[in-house]
C-alpha cells in the first residue's frame, strides 16, 4: 500500500500507530494535510513531547528516506545545502599533473573539478535529488537554533524545490520531499516561512495515550509497570519542577526500570533511577522533599 | 464542497480577523484548500483550522475561543479582544511637542535652539518620575535617538580573511589553485565573525516603577527598530513577552497591553515568580544563554526571597551578564535593604540606577562592554544587609 497520498486522516493515524507513534487527531490531520497539499510541517511544543519522531515515524510509514538536518548557529549552505570536496579536487589536480594528463585549458580544468562526481550532498540538496522513488521525509531539526539568514535561505529552497548550483545549473525534485520542521521557540521562526508552513502545537499526551505510547515503545517492559511510571510522571508534571519530564523521559525510565528486571515500582528503584527522569539536581532535591513513597503510593494504588 | 460551505467558514476566517488574528490571504486559500481535502465536517474544519491559521500557541488560544463562538454562538467579548490589540496608527508624540510650541516659531527660532539645548542638559540627570508631560515627550524623542550597541561574542559563522593564519579556506584556495596549474601557493584562511550578543529586558511595571520601566522599554523599542538582537518582557504578577509589540508598533501601547493583561494589578510584583516562568519558558531554554540580561526592579518582592535566589541562580548559570537597574539606588544613603534585592544581588554583575537619561547613557555604556564596575564592592561593603 502506497502512502505517498494517504486516502484520509485515519489512514495517517492508523499507519502512525502501526510504526509505532500514536498521533493524537490534531496531529494526524495536520500530517495528512502536509502530505496533500505538499506544504512543510512546522511543529512545536516542549522538548520531549515527540516532535523529532514524528519524522522518524512517517519516514517508516512512507518507506522515504529520512534525511536529518539538524540546526545550529552558524549552519550555512556548504552544511546544509551542498559542497565541494576540496580534498579530493586538491589530489585530483596533483594526480592528473603527476600522470601528465592536466589540460593545459584552465576552463576544461574548472569543468572537470566542479563535476558532479566532486560534489558532496548535503541533506536539503539530497531531499530534491532525483534519485528518490518515494518522497523522501526530510527533517529540519530545532530551527531556532540556526540563525535568521539561514531560515531566508531555506524559504528560497523549500518555496521552488529546486536549487541552482553556479558550476552545475538547477536541481529540481522529481518527487517533492515530505518537511517537518521543529522548533522549540527559543526564537520566534520568521512569520513568512510560518506562513508557507501548516502549524502544529504537540501537547503532552493524557494518561491513558501515555500509557500506549510506552506500551508500544517498550513492548518489554510488564502492563503494570507501564501505567505506574506513567501516572508517577503525570504527578511529577505537576509538583513545578524546573524540567517536567516529557513522554521521552517516560519512555527512557520504563526502559531503565525494565532493564533493572523491575516488573512493578518500589520506591528503592524510583530513588536509584531518578536520574532516568529528573536531570537537575534541584529537581531530584524537589522529588525527594516532597516524598519518593508518598509519590510511588499514589501511582501504585488504582485510585480510579 | 458547496457554496454554502464556503460561505460558512468564510465566517469563521471573518470572526477570526475581528479577534485580532492576522489571516493573510494566501492562508486563507490554505484553509479552503484543507478543509476541501480533509472533509467538511466540523471536527476537521476546526483542525484544518488550527494547522493553517494558527502560528503560535497564543493564536491558537483566539482561535479556541473564536471557534466555540462560531460553532456555539457563546458569547466571547469579542470587543475584548479587540481592545487588546494595539492599533498602529498613533500620534506621534514630536508631534504634540510643536503643537504646544507658540505658533511663530519663526521669529523665536534661535531662542528655542537654545532653550531646548539647555533643557537637554537638565533633563539629562532628572528623574523619570519627576517629568511633567512635555519634558517627558522631549525625553522619548531623546530616548529613540539612543543607540545600543551590545557587547560582541564570537559566532560560528566564518568569513574570509587577510591574515595567514587561521582555519584553512579550502574554497578558495582550491579556486585560486587553477591559476597556479592545480598548486595551492596562495593559502587562503577564514576567521570566526563575531555578533552582538543578545539583550533581555526584564521590566518591572508595578506602580512606582511604572514611569521607569516606561523609559527602559522605550529604549528597548530604539534598539529593536536598530535591529539589535534585543527581547522584552514586562513583569507584574505574570510575566508578559513584549519583544513583538516592540517589533513594529508604538511602545506605549505597548507597555499599556501589558499593564492591561495582569488582572490582579494592586498585588505587586512577584519577582521569584515572574523570573521562574522566565526561565522556564524562555530562559533556559536558550533566550538567556550567553546574553545580557537587565531587569528593571527596585527589588520588593511579595514571594519568598529564596525562590528569587534560586531563580536568580538558575539565570546566572546561562547568562553572560547580569544588570540589575534599580531607580532607588539614586537616591542618597540607598542601601539594598529590600528582602528581595538582598537575595538577587550576589548573582548579579552590575548593579546601576537607570532613573535619568544619564543612567540610560551609562547603561548603554556597560552593554557595549566599554566601562565596567563590578556589583562586588557594593555586596562586600554590607554584608548585614546582604544575609538579612
Amino acid at each position: 500500500m502506497s502512502f505517498a497520498t494517504p486516502a484520509s486522516v485515519s489512514d495517517v493515524e492508523s499507519g502512525l500507530a502501526a510504526h509505532g507513534y500514536l498521533a493524537d487527531e490534531g496531529l494526524a490531520t495536520a500530517i495528512f494535510l502536509a502530505m496533500s497539499m505538499g506544504r512543510p510541517l512546522l511543529l512545536e511544543g516542549e522538548p520531549g513531547v515527540g516532535k523529532t519522531e514524528v519524522a522518524k515515524s512517517l519516514s517508516a510509514l512512507t518507506g522515504g528516506e529520512l534525511l536529518r538536518l539538524q540546526c545550529y548557529e552558524g549552519l550555512d549552505a556548504s552544511q546544509a545545502l551542498y559542497e565541494w570536496d576540496y580534498p579530493r579536487q586538491l589530489l585530483h589536480l596533483r594526480a592528473a599533473e603527476a600522470a601528465g594528463t592536466i589540460s593545459s585549458d584552465v576552463a576544461a580544468v574548472e569543468n572537470e573539478l566542479y563535476s558532479e562526481r566532486f560534489l558532496v550532498r548535503r541533506p536539503l540538496l539530497d531531499a530534491i535529488s532525483d534519485r528518490h522513488a518515494v518522497a523522501p521525509v526530510l527533517l529540519i531539526d530545532e530551527l531556532d537554533r540556526a540563525d535568521d539568514e539561514f531560515e531566508a535561505f531555506l524559504l528560497e529552497v523549500l518555496a521552488d524545490n529546486a536549487v541552482t548550483i553556479p558550476e552545475l545549473g538547477t536541481f529540481r525534485a522529481t518527487v517533492p520531499p515530505i518537511v517537518i520542521i521543529t522548533s522549540n521557540r527559543t526564537r520566534d521562526v520568521h512569520d513568512a516561512l510560518k506562513r508557507r508552513c501548516l502549524y502544529h502545537w504537540v501537547e503532552h499526551p493524557d494518561l491513558e495515550r501515555e500509557i500506549a505510547i510506552v506500551q508500544s515503545r517498550v513492548p518489554d517492559a510488564s502492563e503494570l509497570l507501564s501505567r505506574q511510571v506513567s501516572r508517577l510522571v503525570a504527578e511529577l508534571r505537576t509538583i513545578g519542577l524546573f524540567k517536567p519530564p516529557g513522554v521521552a523521559e517516560t519512555i527512557d525510565w520504563v526502559m531503565a526500570l525494565s532493564a533493572l528486571g523491575r516488573t512493578e515500582l518500589d520506591s528503592a528503584s524510583v530513588d536509584a533511577s531518578l536520574g532516568a527522569v529528573v536531570k537537575y539536581r534541584e529537581d531530584a532535591e524537589r522529588v525527594r522533599a516532597h516524598g519518593i513513597d508518598a509519590l510511588v503510593d499514589s501511582a501504585t494504588t488504582p485510585t480510579k | 464542497m458547496t457554496a454554502m460551505d464556503d460561505q460558512g467558514i468564510l465566517g469563521l476566517v471573518e470572526l477570526l480577523r475581528t479577534a485580532g488574528l492576522s489571516v493573510p490571504v494566501g492562508n486563507l486559500v490554505s484553509f479552503v484548500e484543507a478543509v476541501g481535502i480533509a472533509g467538511g465536517d466540523l471536527r476537521s474544519i476546526y483542525w484544518c483550522g488550527r494547522a493553517t491559521l494558527t502560528h503560535s500557541p497564543i493564536d491558537i488560544e483566539v482561535y479556541d475561543r473564536v471557534y466555540r463562538h462560531w460553532i456555539l454562538g457563546t458569547e466571547i467579548g469579542l470587543t475584548e479582544m479587540v481592545a487588546s490589540i494595539p492599533e498602529s496608527l498613533v500620534v506621534d508624540d514630536d508631534g504634540v511637542t510643536n503643537d504646544e510650541q507658540p505658533e511663530s516659531s519663526d521669529v523665536e527660532t534661535s531662542d528655542s535652539t537654545v532653550l531646548r539645548f539647555s533643557r537637554t542638559e537638565t533633563l539629562r540627570s532628572m528623574d523619570f518620575a519627576e517629568l511633567d508631560a512635555d519634558e517627558r515627550s522631549e525625553v522619548d524623542r531623546l530616548i529613540a535617538d539612543m543607540r545600543l550597541n551590545a557587547m560582541t561574542r564570537l559566532s560560528r559563522r566564518r568569513r574570509p580573511s587577510k591574515r595567514a593564519s587561521g582555519v584553512p579556506d579550502l574554497r578558495r584556495t582550491v579556486r585560486e589553485s587553477l591559476r597556479t596549474g592545480g598548486e595551492p601557493i596562495n593559502r587562503r584562511t577564514l576567521q570566526r565573525t563575531r555578533v552582538a550578543r543578545r539583550v533581555v529586558i526584564i521590566a518591572d511595571i508595578s506602580g512606582s516603577m511604572a514611569s521607569y520601566s516606561r523609559s527602559l522599554i522605550r529604549y528597548a523599542h530604539a534598539a529593536v527598530s536598530a535591529r539589535s538582537q534585543v527581547e522584552a518582557f514586562a513583569l507584574g504578577t505574570r510575566l508578559t513577552r513584549l519583544t513583538r509589540e516592540l517589533d513594529t508598533r508604538d511602545p506605549d501601547k505597548a507597555l499599556q497591553r501589558a499593564s492591561d493583561s495582569v488582572a490582579d494589578w494592586s498585588g505587586g510584583t512577584r519577582l521569584g515568580e515572574g523570573l521562574r516562568q522566565f526561565n522556564d519558558q524562555w530562559g533556559t531554554k536558550g533566550m538567556a544563554r550567553g546574553s545580557i540580561v537587565v531587569i528593571l526592579s527596585d527589588g520588593w518582592d511579595r514571594g519568598e526571597p529564596e525562590q528569587l535566589a534560586i531563580e536568580m541562580a538558575r539565570l546566572s548559570r546561562v547568562a553572560h551578564r547580569i544588570l540589575w537597574v534599580n531607580p532607588l539606588k539614586a537616591s542618597d544613603g540607598y542601601a539594598p535593604l529590600a528582602r528581595g534585592m538582598a537575595a538577587a544581588l550576589p548573582f548579579v554583575d552590575e548593579f546601576i540606577e537607570g532613573h535619568s537619561l544619564a543612567s540610560l547613557d551609562r547603561l548603554s555604556s556597560i552593554l557595549s562592554g566599554n566601562s565596567s564596575r563590578p556589583v562586588r564592592s557594593m555586596v562586600t561593603s554590607t554584608p548585614e544587609e546582604v544575609t538579612r
